[in-house]
Formats: C-alpha cells, sequence, structure tokens
C-alpha cells in the first residue's frame, strides 16, 4: 500500500518518497511519503515503536533504506551522504558527548569534524555556549554537567557548521519545565534565524505548541499529516466531558456500564474525564445515573479535545 | 584527501583525551606487559636478547589493542560512536583516527619496556634507527588490527574477553616466547597466519641483528601491508554495520 506525497510547495526542503524498512519479516517503515517545506518547524509524532526513530535514521544515513528514496535539499541520502551530513545537524535522544571533554572542547571537536575553518572554530563555539546559556560551564566536563545542560550542549553541538536543516529526537525528553521551555525558546529562535527543524517527539503537547506542521506516524504510516489547526478540524469533533460525584465518585467501570455515548473514561484526581461520540447523550447518561444513585453532580463541564486526545483519536487509541 | 586525514587526528586527540586514563587502557596497556618484562628478569636465564624484541612487541601489542578496545567498545555501547557516522567523514577516515590513537597509546606503552631492556642488557640494539621504524610500523599494524577486531565482534560487552584470547594466544604463538623454529609442526603455520610473528622478527633482527625465519625486509612488508589491509577492511565494516 503506498501513500501519496502531499502536494509539493516547490520548496520541499525534504522530500521523502515511499520510504520502507523492513527488518526481517517486520516492517517498520511502510511506504511513508511527505515534504517537509523550508524554513518550518515539523513535528514527527507517534508513540512508541511507531516507526518515527526508524524514519529519522534512515533521513540521517545512520539505517540503511530499504527502499523508496530520500532527498534533503535535492541530494540523495545514500548517494550524496557526506554532502548532506555538512548541511544537517542532528540531535540524538541521548546526550552523548564525549564525558571527559569540556564544554567548549566539544564544541571545538564538533566544529572541526564538520570541517569548519579553523580560525572561525572559537568564536563560533563560544557564541553557542551563550547561546544556550553555558557560557559559565565552558570548562566543565560533559559529565559534571545537569541533564539540561547536557542536553542543551548536544543541541549546540549540532549546530557548530551552522547547517540548514537540523533533525532533533526528543530534545526535551527527562527534562524539568524549566530546561523544556528553555529548548524550546531556543528552537523557535533557531527557526526564526531560518534554521529548518524536523523534531521527532512522543510528546504531543511539544509537538503542537512548537511545530508548524505535524505529520503522526502510526504502526509504520503516516496517518495524519497538515498543520495543528487543521489536525484539530480534522478530527478534533470529539469533545470531552468531565465531571464529578458528591458524597462520592462510582468505580470506573459501574460507571462505564450505565454511560452511553462515551469512546473513553478515564478517572484525573477526582474527576471523571469522559471523552464523548455524543457528548449530550453522555451529560444525559450522567445526570440519569446520578439521579438513580442518589448522587449529587458536583462539577460537570464540556470542552473540546486537548491535543492528547486529539493524538489518541488519530492513530486510533480511542477506538 | 588533507581535510580527511586532519580529522582521523581530531578523532585520535579526542579518544586519547577521553581513554587513556581509563582502567582497561592502563592495566591492559600498560602496566600488564611492563610487569610482564619484569617477571621475565626475575626468571632463570633472566631478560636475554633474544625476549627483549617479544616483550617490546608484547606491549606494543597490548597497549594499541588496548586503546581501540576501550574507545571503540566504550563508545558503541554508550551510543556515541553513531556521533561519529553523523559527521561529513568517510568511513576509512573514521578507521584511521581510531587506529591513530591506538597508535599512540601503542608506542607510549613500548617507551617502558623498551628503556628496560636496554637499561639491563649489556648490549645495545644493533640497528638502533631500524628497531624505531620497526616499533612504528608494528604498532601501526597492531592498532589497525585492534580496530578491526573491535568493529567485527558483534556484542561490544563481548570485546575484552575475544581480545584477551587473541592475544593470550598470539603471546605464545608469535615467536614471543617460544622461537617459531622450535614449535612443533602443526603450530608452524598457526604462526605464520598471525600478523604479530612478522612484527616480532622484524624487531629482532633490529635488536640482535638475526632472525629465525624471514629476513627484516620481507617481516616489515608483510606487517606494513597486513596493517594497511586491517585499515581498510575495519572502514568496511563500519561501512556495513549499519542495520
Amino acid at each position: 500500500m503506498k501513500t501519496a506525497l502531499p502536494p509539493t510547495s516547490g520548496d520541499c526542503v525534504i522530500t521523502v518518497r515511499d520510504l520502507t524498512k523492513k527488518y526481517g519479516d517486520l516492517l517498520a517503515v511502510d511506504h511513508v511519503s511527505f515534504c517537509i517545506r523550508r524554513n518550518e518547524i515539523f513535528g514527527f509524532l507517534g508513540p512508541n515503536g511507531a516507526g518515527k526513530t526508524t524514519t529519522v535514521r534512515m533521513l540521517v544515513g545512520l539505517t540503511n533504506i530499504t527502499s523508496g528514496e530520500a532527498k534533503i535539499d535535492g541530494l540523495d541520502v545514500i548517494r550524496d551522504y557526506k554532502r548532506v551530513r555538512s548541511i544537517i545537524g542532528v540531535v540524538p535522544d541521548i546526550s552523548n558527548l564525549y564525558s571527559e571533554l569540556t564544554s567548549l572542547q566539544n564544541l571545538l571537536f564538533s566544529a572541526a569534524m564538520y570541517g569548519v575553518p579553523k580560525k572561525e572554530r572559537l568564536s563560533r563555539a563560544e557564541s553557542l555556549l551563550k547561546f544556550f546559556g553555558l557560557w559559565e560551564k565552558r570548562n566543565q566536563k560533559f559529565k559534571n554537567l545537569s541533564k539540561g545542560q547536557k542536553r542543551r550542549l548536544t543541541i549546540a553541538a549540532a549546530l557548530t557548521h551552522n547547517p540548514r536543516i537540523l533533525f532533533l529526537d526528543e530534545p526535551t525528553s527527562g527534562l524539568d519545565v524549566m530546561s523544556r521551555r528553555i529548548v524550546w525558546r531556543r528552537i523557535k529562535e533557531l527557526n526564526r534565524s531560518g534554521v529548518t527543524i524536523f523534531l521527532t517527539t512522543h510528546n504531543v503537547y511539544e509537538a503542537f505548541h512548537i511545530s508548524d506542521r505535524i505529520g503522526i506516524i502510526n504502526k509504520g504510516r503516516i496517518v495524519a499529516l497538515g498543520t495543528p489547526g487543521e489536525l484539530e478540524r480534522k478530527f478534533g469533533a470529539r469533545e470531552v466531558v468531565e465531571a464529578a460525584f458528591q458524597p462520592h465518585n462510582p468505580g470506573i467501570e459501574e460507571l462505564s456500564r450505565h454511560i452511553q455515548g462515551a469512546l473513553d473514561i478515564k478517572l484525573q484526581g477526582d474527576r471523571f474525564k469522559i471523552v464523548a461520540s455524543n457528548p449530550m447523550q453522555v451529560i444525559e447518561s450522567l445526570v440519569q445515573y446520578a439521579r438513580q444513585r442518589g448522587l449529587e453532580l458536583s462539577s460537570l463541564n464540556l470542552r473540546g479535545a486537548d491535543a492528547e486526545e486529539l493524538f489518541l483519536q488519530i492513530i486510533g487509541g480511542l477506538q | 584527501m588533507i581535510g580527511e586525514l586532519a580529522k582521523s587526528t581530531y578523532i585520535a586527540w579526542k579518544d586519547f583525551k577521553e581513554y587513556y586514563l581509563k582502567p582497561g587502557s592502563l592495566s591492559w596497556g600498560i602496566i600488564f606487559p611492563f610487569v610482564f618484562a619484569l617477571a621475565f628478569m626475575t626468571r632463570r636465564g633472566g631478560l636475554t636478547e633474544w625476549l627483549a624484541p617479544g616483550m617490546i612487541s608484547l606491549a606494543l601489542f597490548f597497549g594499541s589493542t588496548s586503546m581501540s578496545a576501550m574507545s571503540i567498545v566504550f563508545e558503541r555501547r554508550i551510543g556515541s560512536f553513531e556521533r561519529l557516522l553523523l559527521f561529513p567523514v568517510g568511513y576509512n577516515t573514521i578507521s584511521l583516527g581510531k587506529s591513530l590513537s591506538s597508535f599512540v597509546m601503542g608506542i607510549i606503552a613500548s617507551i617502558p619496556v623498551l628503556l628496560l631492556t636496554i637499561i639491563i642488557l649489556p648490549q645495545p640494539p644493533v640497528h638502533t634507527l631500524l628497531l624505531l621504524a620497526t616499533i612504528i610500523i608494528a604498532t601501526f599494524t597492531s592498532s589497525t588490527f585492534g580496530v578491526l577486531i573491535s568493529f567485527l565482534v558483534k556484542d561490544p560487552t563481548q570485546v575484552m574477553t575475544v581480545f584477551n584470547i587473541i592475544r593470550f594466544t598470539m603471546m605464545f604463538l608469535s615467536d614471543i616466547i617460544i622461537p617459531v623454529t622450535a614449535m612443533p609442526s602443526y603450530a608452524i603455520p598457526i604462526s605464520l597466519a598471525l600478523p604479530l610473528t612478522y612484527m616480532t622478527e622484524a624487531l629482532r633482527y633490529a635488536y640482535t641483528g638475526t632472525y629465525d625465519i624471514l629476513p627484516p625486509g620481507i617481516s616489515i612488508t608483510i606487517s606494513l601491508i597486513t596493517g594497511i589491509l586491517f585499515l581498510v577492511a575495519a572502514g568496511e565494516v563500519i561501512k556495513k554495520s549499519k542495520p
């Protein structure tokens, strides 16, 4: 089964056509096609094992392609692998710089390996240390940095050669709120300075928060592609009813048996979160259930589905 | 070409800073061959001119292979080896870079043993310049051999075990302790198939002016050719290691 390539704007900086990866009998990526426009932040979203990392690894040349083709800035990722690597920066999902080297030495090494002229390396490294708020840590060994600082330095190391395209794999995974927001801010600033960002994440909020367009992959296939607004309009018709009972909440299984028009029921804190295919039917069932059991509905709220619920709906997690 | 060579030296510099003080590099690369040479001094007959080249050969072999094992195993295990694959460099450049750091470690490991033999033995080496040149070529071959083996072993955690099996086998079959001419006939073809045999032969000629099986020109040529073949093969193994 082939996926149609979306109409190209003529300004695709990454073009992927029928990209496929098989590991023995396992089809990890199944004829994936998409185009990434110059200077956009593209969020590549999917659950664990969906094929996101395999797709990115094929694009950056770390994994062989079974069939199909991928081009970055018009260059074939297999045939022109050296030229492709000189125009992209890649931040893996783990912060794996060299532990015994200082922050500055790590950046100088990276710049040297990317072929940055010797007289420019130091100034490039210093400006990146300042940009990522690591100037004070320039002489500290990588192994002695905090998790957030390691993450920022790993991103900085991928930028020493001023790449036009940056691949980020789970850039904020395991970071606290402060560090996460610093990384997001820097990603947006980089994008504003002309860098195309390919952001791979399983953090739905992150993808919807900072991406211009989002591609969702599930079971090796692209299942949705569009701007966050487009995805919401296309898939976000379902609404969520939040309810709480007094003097006590019933059990979730008990409630599930009596509520009609619900796709998914969860208890979050002291509230039920009910994803509804028919919200009015859900509300009527809740009112009826409370009346029959002698309970009071202490809270009843109807709202649109949030990004996470939308994502679950797209990948079929609510079916 | 010059750019690629420069990148090899950056990889070597990084490896050296990162791994030369790691316990595995120090214990297997520096301490073990030195203690081994000292142990021969205390045995009956002591350290002879015939044994000295073998001790140097052993030191440079252990030194260089320890570094390649440490740097490659460690990076493959924690995933940082893939960083090198993301740079715009050739696979042979990576192979050469890893070999260069191993080379430096091999040279460092051979110096104390070389000095020990010069201090203890009554006769100085017969061909000093040839000895130094042979040490350089032998260390190069040991380094590329170590890099190739480190990439050939699929499970990085098993590399040290594989290395020790190879190293200890070579110690007894490569003309270091037992002369090839004194080996049982079935062991001689195995000995001749091991690169360390030719390194030791060439070092022995440079040190004593005599050789057991092959003239030094042939031994050095074989060492150099196998070293280059190991280097290119390691580059190919890196390329083919992509899933």
